[in-house]
């Protein structure tokens, strides 16, 4: 569905993405890892056209981001890592707004919509005020925003960051069903939420991919559960031990 | 397009921004109405809305701050980059709410003549044409306006900078008479100036012309100041 090459982005002299090639295969729940900073949301926002890459191609269902730009998007839907919301409209003005840019038929509008805030859970705000929701909302209006127009891939950037934990184990169960007839991709710093939902893990480091495997494979590759895999693979264990280390001597 | 357009005229009228535009023109459009034609028993229309041009120093600028630059600081543009819209497409949406929202008290000043000729001997269409001048002249300025809120996130820049440079261009005629050279052609880059032969009466294209590309200009580069964001 989606093919990167080679794709790098510096802002001046730092490398946030440097040379990522990979695959997004149909059908599939990715999980894509990093430690802060690492250039997962920079990633997400290029295979979205949101940012534009210093070199490299980013082809999604076969159209190019840039030559193809409106096709391309046509198949994604997205939520950047802060939900991109109009305070001063209701949850259905903003959503009604997004299906009505996507395309969605009138006559399937109001359908449609009512199916994905039921889905979401939003369906008994959907009359108040955006900049009124509190951020559990604010974050479901953003997923369900994504939803609208029924993409085939559909990208969240840490989606469960401010829920409660009931609201993200209803998060992942919609993640879940999603991802038995879309493509998903989502970016996380819970491991157990990635080890949960995803049936595909890429890591990057740096802005470089340092695994791209199943998490069965990856555990028996390297014999240790997927946070010790992170940690190892990320560089950040000689830092850990040595916070340990000093935590252990105070 | 007509999404954006939508979305966009309305948020102007459910905030104060919308209503604070319509309200300032409409009172200075009735006081100069009131001092020329009332007051003053003139019955040119044409030179109350002549008179009234520099009330878009203020103006313009308080509705179009936000336009791009509020969009960027609350991130929603991340929103319009990744739903299937060229960019020319969303800032024309946008361009045409802003013209909306200045054609309705724009509606609203042009029935003035109509009430004023039921007491006197007014030329409706010298009056009108005023009125189109006037349009025209706001629809360029709302352009740069326009394009300096979408190279900045912060509002108040946005307003500041819009003011200074529509300020620039109501006095560069008087700026120009102290060059030794060139003045003509200075002060010919004023918009206000192509007001006058409005105001007189005068159906000149080459000003219209003049006040449609200026607006067509800051458009594309509006365009290519969003486009070039995505780059950096």
């Amino acid at each position: 569905m989606i093919e990167v090459n080679n794709l790098c982005k510096n802002y001046g002299i730092h490398n946030a993405v440097d040379n990522l090639t990979f695959t997004i295969e149909k059908g599939k729940v990715y999980g894509f890892l990093g430690p802060n900073g690492a250039g997962k949301s920079t990633t997400m926002n290029i295979l979205t056209g949101c940012l534009a890459a210093t070199s490299g191609q980013v082809t999604v269902g076969g159209f190019d981001i840039y030559e193809d730009a409106v096709k391309a998007k046509k198949l994604i839907g997205y939520l950047p890592e802060l939900p991109p919301l109009y305070h001063d409209m209701t949850v259905i003005d903003y959503l009604k707004f997004v299906a009505e840019v996507k395309g969605v038929k009138k006559s399937e509008m109001s359908e449609k919509l009512a199916d994905i805030m039921e889905k979401t859970q939003i369906a008994d705000v959907s009359g108040r005020l955006i900049k009124n929701l509190s951020k559990g909302y604010k974050q479901r209006v953003g997923i369900a925003q994504a939803l609208v127009g029924d993409p085939e891939i559909i990208i969240l950037d840490e989606p469960t960051v401010g829920l409660d934990p009931a609201q993200i184990i209803e998060i992942r169960e919609l993640i879940k069903n999603l991802g038995e007839d879309h493509t998903v991709i989502l970016s996380s710093h819970i491991l157990s939420e990635i080890r949960a939902v995803c049936n595909h893990i890429l890591i990057i480091s740096h802005g470089k991919l340092v695994a791209n495997d199943t998490p069965e494979n990856l555990e028996a590759e390297h014999g240790a559960d997927l946070e010790t895999i992170f940690l190892r693979l990320t560089g950040a264990v000689p830092e850990v031990q040595e916070v340990t280390e000093d935590a252990g001597n105070i | 397009m007509l999404a954006i357009f939508k979305r966009e005229f309305k948020s102007y009228f459910t905030s104060m921004t919308g209503y604070a535009f319509a309200a300032f023109l409409l009172l200075f459009a009735g006081i100069y109405t009131m001092s020329v034609c009332l007051v003053g028993y003139f019955a040119n229309f044409e030179y109350a809305i002549g008179n009234m041009t520099f009330i878009f120093l203020l103006i313009v600028p308080i509705l179009t701050m936000k336009v791009f630059a509020e969009e960027r600081k609350q991130k929603t543009d991340q929103l319009l980059y990744a739903l299937p819209l060229s960019m020319t497409k969303i800032v024309a949406g946008k361009y045409l709410a802003l013209l909306g929202v200045m054609l309705v008290p724009i509606a609203v000043i042009s029935v003035y003549p109509l009430i004023l000729s039921m007491y006197g001997n007014v030329s409706l269409k010298i009056s009108l044409l005023a009125v189109f001048g006037f349009f025209l002249l706001g629809a360029a300025l709302i352009s740069i306006g326009m394009f300096i809120s979408s190279m900045t996130e912060s509002l108040p820049m946005a307003a500041g900078i819009s003011f200074l440079v529509i300020l620039l261009n109501y006095f560069l005629p008087s700026f120009a008479t102290y060059l030794p050279a060139g003045s003509e052609l200075l002060s010919s880059l004023s918009l206000f100036n192509c007001m006058d032969d409005f105001v007189y009466g005068l159906f000149d294209l080459g000003n219209i012309v003049f006040l449609i590309s200026v607006a067509g200009l800051f458009f594309f580069l509006t365009v290519q100041s969003l486009e070039k964001r995505r780059w950096s």
